[in-house]
């Protein structure tokens, strides 16, 4: 049974790295603005979408984005 | 005509609107910054979030003094001479676009590395390549794209501001190791008669102490780091004798930590860790829930936020210099740009100026002041350029003055004593007396069990139920009232504004529109032709009365003037075939009869004949009279202007019977009255919107600042209330008032499972399961109560 000692270790050394994992992310300033990041994943490609369109040729195609 | 919106910014483009590139434009600004974003392939802009953008302000000058190195040095984050960091606060940041185009400014500028924006701050973090690009082009780059940053005082004074995480730490820590004691104590919910003599589970017997030890463990750094504040809190709190909250939750940690390391220290039973690292937990929990703050509004803002960091001084060889606003002495010339704010009193050098003492007064209404004038610090200079002479330095002028006095050092919130508090005495007091008394009794009947039951009533009667009905259901309020447009400082506000019993109002900017006016019209009826005349003049004219009138008159035809002239300090004047039209001061218009100089007019005269005068007044605000109406049924009222008595009449007709109301108060009286009425035991309700306000607004017990744009302007206060949320002011104060008779309702509930605990704990026969399913039922209970209770407050709140 003493198989328990190394399945504790093994759980609380899990449990830590969780731990220390959750203080750096707060320390390196993660949930200090938890808004602007969801709207910059959705920021993708853009640039490559405008070069396609020509300035000139650019129709009214304003909602297709979305 | 139909009307058309700008492309870029969405405003009406009105008759003098630009097409390019099939794209409707209101101004040369907004098509530029559209040119510039199209020749960099940034037009995706437009596609996010239609017509977000600002027009570009003209600017010129306007920045110069960041190429002051002492300036530059005190602004950047970051500096090692070829890397800057800058942190700039942009006010326009307000949609998706905005974040979009802010982060690829690079593609703009190649010696930007990277931007990175801060959405509910409103702010952009830049680094940039400072040998290629100056702080001041890239703030110029900024200007150009419509994305202005605001730059005051205020940021050259703050050291680098540090977050305080520790709460979340301390959340962390907690929550961490409730988990986990929790997990080390199913052996022991599963098997509670498992000892070697009673012949429970062998593995479990076998390993009691390692599972106990562990849980040891885990309890101290939540006691000793997490718990850490309750200690100190009922320290400080019995040494200025005042028994608060803290007090008999300190004395249940302790109860519970010495009474469980006792327990496994010489095998009694398995301890309360759970309940302890739970109950810790928990408490952190509702600090954390109260603890909402507004980012992107600030409540601490003096006079430094308004002010110019840096001012233009004159020298004596003509000369100009870029100056830091606090080393302005007395004696020295300066140059006030159009559109800047005057950083300290003097004497007005130029031949006339108009300025704008909203930020001050709350009055939109441009002041003129010719040469000779005293001008006052907090003015903004509306007409062109003009020139000072400076009287006395930024920190000793009239307004500034202000806030040398002591009201703006201290913190209202230790002054006051919470609910929670005030009831914290008499607990703390009756928790001891049944502790004592059981404990006698036990001596008696079993002395064995006499420390355990000293113990189990301190466990048991440990307020964290009590203790989590103020902060729940003031967090929540504060949610909600946020929501609403109602922001305030803290949750503390919401009991001291429950317990207000008179409302204190300014006049002008909080009662009345800043902006919206209207104007009566007094004397002989003007023709059609003449009316036309007028508007055509008005129209010509650049001075802010000219504006304001020529919007609030009827739509006329517009004719082209044959003759047009404007005579400085005194009115304008045009000429149509042999019609002739002056308007301006009654000498200029030739008025011959009694002139109420209280109020703001304009005068008008035809070929030389004088026809009559249009008097300007100030619009209240909706809902101004049944705020007044309501709240005047529960408190006293009272007004207090800066301005003159000219709007006595039209302001007693709005307020209750009775209202006193006191005109040309300035900022120290305002303060002062306060501070009488509450020598007379008045809780005062301030509400305000000017820095005037600001001394009021800090002495009172709650100060609300009346605010057009949240995120531009508001001085130092406990709460931000939207103008178009004024006419609900009275709703915000009746919820308060009911949200403490929830909170009462609340301990009454949490009292009544204390009884439950204390039952058990009198009997001796607490066991840690009875504790463990005890306290967070209870305070869970509290919660949802809570949260359900303040919920129903405020379903009726606009």
């Amino acid at each position: 049974m003493s198989v328990i000692y190394v399945l504790l270790a093994i759980s609380i050394v899990v449990a830590l790295l969780f731990f220390g994992a959750f203080i750096l992310s707060v320390r390196s300033g993660q949930y200090d603005d938890a808004y602007t990041p969801s709207v910059r994943m959705l920021f993708e490609d853009e640039l490559v979408q405008q070069k396609k369109k020509d300035r000139t040729s650019k129709t009214d195609n304003t909602t297709s984005n979305n | 005509m139909e009307k058309t919106k700008c492309y870029h910014c969405g405003d009406d483009c009105g008759h003098k609107g630009i097409v390019y590139d099939e794209k409707d434009f209101c101004c040369n600004g907004c098509k530029m910054v559209y040119e510039i974003f199209a020749s960099n392939d940034l037009s995706y802009y437009y596609d996010l979030q239609a017509s977000a953008g600002a027009t570009p302000k003209a600017i010129e000058g306007k920045y110069d003094f960041l190429d002051t190195a002492a300036i530059t040095e005190r602004l950047t984050e970051f500096n090692d001479g070829r890397v800057q960091i800058v942190n700039l606060y942009i006010p326009h940041i307000h949609c998706s676009s905005c974040i979009w185009i802010l982060e690829n400014l690079n593609r703009l500028n190649g010696h930007i590395t990277s931007s990175q924006v801060d959405f509910p701050k409103k702010t952009v973090r830049i680094t940039y390549k400072s040998s290629a690009l100056s702080l001041k082009d890239l703030v110029l780059l900024l200007c150009t794209i419509g994305y202005e940053p605001y730059i005051s005082l205020e940021d050259a004074d703050k050291g680098k501001r540090r977050v305080d995480r520790s709460l979340i730490y301390k959340l962390g820590v907690a929550g961490f190791a409730f988990g986990n004691v929790m997990f080390l104590s199913f052996p022991e919910y599963f098997d509670l008669a498992s000892s070697k003599a009673s012949g429970g589970e062998f593995w479990l017997n076998q390993y009691q102490d390692v599972f106990r030890w562990l849980m040891f463990l885990f309890s101290l750094p939540v006691v000793f780091y997490a718990g850490r504040d309750y200690f100190t809190s009922a320290y400080k709190g019995i040494k200025t004798k005042l028994l608060n909250m803290d007090v008999p939750i300190a004395l249940g940690i302790t109860a519970l930590f010495l009474r469980s390391t006792l327990e496994i220290i010489f095998d009694w039973g398995p301890g309360f860790f759970d309940s302890l690292t739970g109950l810790i937990f928990f408490l952190l929990l509702g600090k954390f829930f109260q603890q909402k703050t507004y980012s992107f509004l600030s409540f601490e803002r003096d006079y430094k936020s308004y002010f110019p960091i840096a001012v233009t001084v004159i020298r004596e060889n003509g000369k100009e210099e870029s100056v830091q606003a606090h080393q302005i002495e007395k004696g020295q010339r300066l140059l006030i740009r159009n559109e800047e704010i005057i950083p300290a009193d003097g004497v007005l050098m130029s031949q006339n100026a108009a300025i704008d003492y909203s930020f001050v007064t709350g009055e939109a209404e441009p002041v003129h002041k010719q040469k000779g004038d005293k001008v006052f610090a907090g003015g903004r200079q509306l007409n062109g350029a003009m020139e000072m002479e400076v009287l006395k330095s930024v920190s000793q002028s009239y307004l500034t003055g202000l806030w040398s006095n002591a009201v703006f050092s201290e913190d209202k919130t230790t002054k006051f004593q919470a609910l929670t508090d005030r009831i914290g005495k008499r607990f703390t007091i009756a928790v001891l007396t049944i502790a004592f008394t059981a404990t006698l009794a036990w001596l008696v009947i079993d002395p064995a069990m006499a420390m355990n039951v000293f113990t189990a009533v301190l466990i048991i009667a440990c307020p964290c139920a009590i203790a989590l009905a103020s902060p729940f259901t003031l967090g929540n309020i504060l949610r909600i009232f946020g929501k609403k447009k109602f922001y305030l400082k803290d949750a503390q506000t919401i009991e001291r504004l429950a317990q207000v019993d008179m409302a204190v109002f300014d006049k002008t900017g909080t009662i009345t529109h800043t902006k919206k006016g209207t104007a009566t019209y007094e004397g002989m009826p003007l023709t059609l032709e003449e009316a036309s005349l007028m508007k055509s003049t008005l129209r010509a004219s650049n001075h802010p009365l000219s504006r304001k009138l020529y919007d609030l008159l009827a739509e006329q035809n517009i004719a082209t003037l044959d003759e047009y002239e404007e005579h400085v300090g005194q009115g304008i004047s045009g000429t149509k075939g042999d019609q002739n039209i002056k308007i301006g001061s009654p000498d200029f218009t030739g008025s011959t009869g009694e002139n109420d100089l209280l109020q703001t007019a304009v005068h008008v005269s035809s070929n030389q004949t004088y026809k009559g005068s249009y008097v300007f007044q100030s619009q209240f605000r909706e809902g101004a009279r049944e705020v007044f109406h309501d709240l005047g049924a529960h408190m006293a009222l009272a007004v207090l202007s800066g301005d003159n008595e000219g709007e006595r009449q039209r302001l007693s007709t709005l307020v209750p019977k009775d209202t006193p109301l006191h005109f040309r108060m300035r900022p120290a009286d305002k303060m002062n009255l306060i501070k009488e009425w509450q020598t007379l035991g008045k809780k005062v309700l301030m509400v305000g919107d000017g820095l005037n306000d600001a001394g009021a607004l800090a002495q009172s017990e709650v100060g609300i600042t009346i605010s057009e744009n949240i995120n531009v302007f508001s001085p130092a206060c406990d709460g931000i209330l939207d103008a178009t949320k004024f006419q609900y002011l009275h709703q915000y104060v009746h919820v308060a008032k009911k949200a403490i008779q929830v909170i009462k309702l609340s301990f009454i509930l949490s009292l009544a499972y204390n009884v439950v605990g204390l039952f058990f704990a009198v009997t001796g026969r607490l066991e840690p399961v009875i504790a463990a399913i005890l306290m967070p039922l209870s305070s869970i209970s509290i919660v949802v109560f809570t949260t359900l209770a303040s919920n129903y407050i405020t379903r009726k709140l606009n």
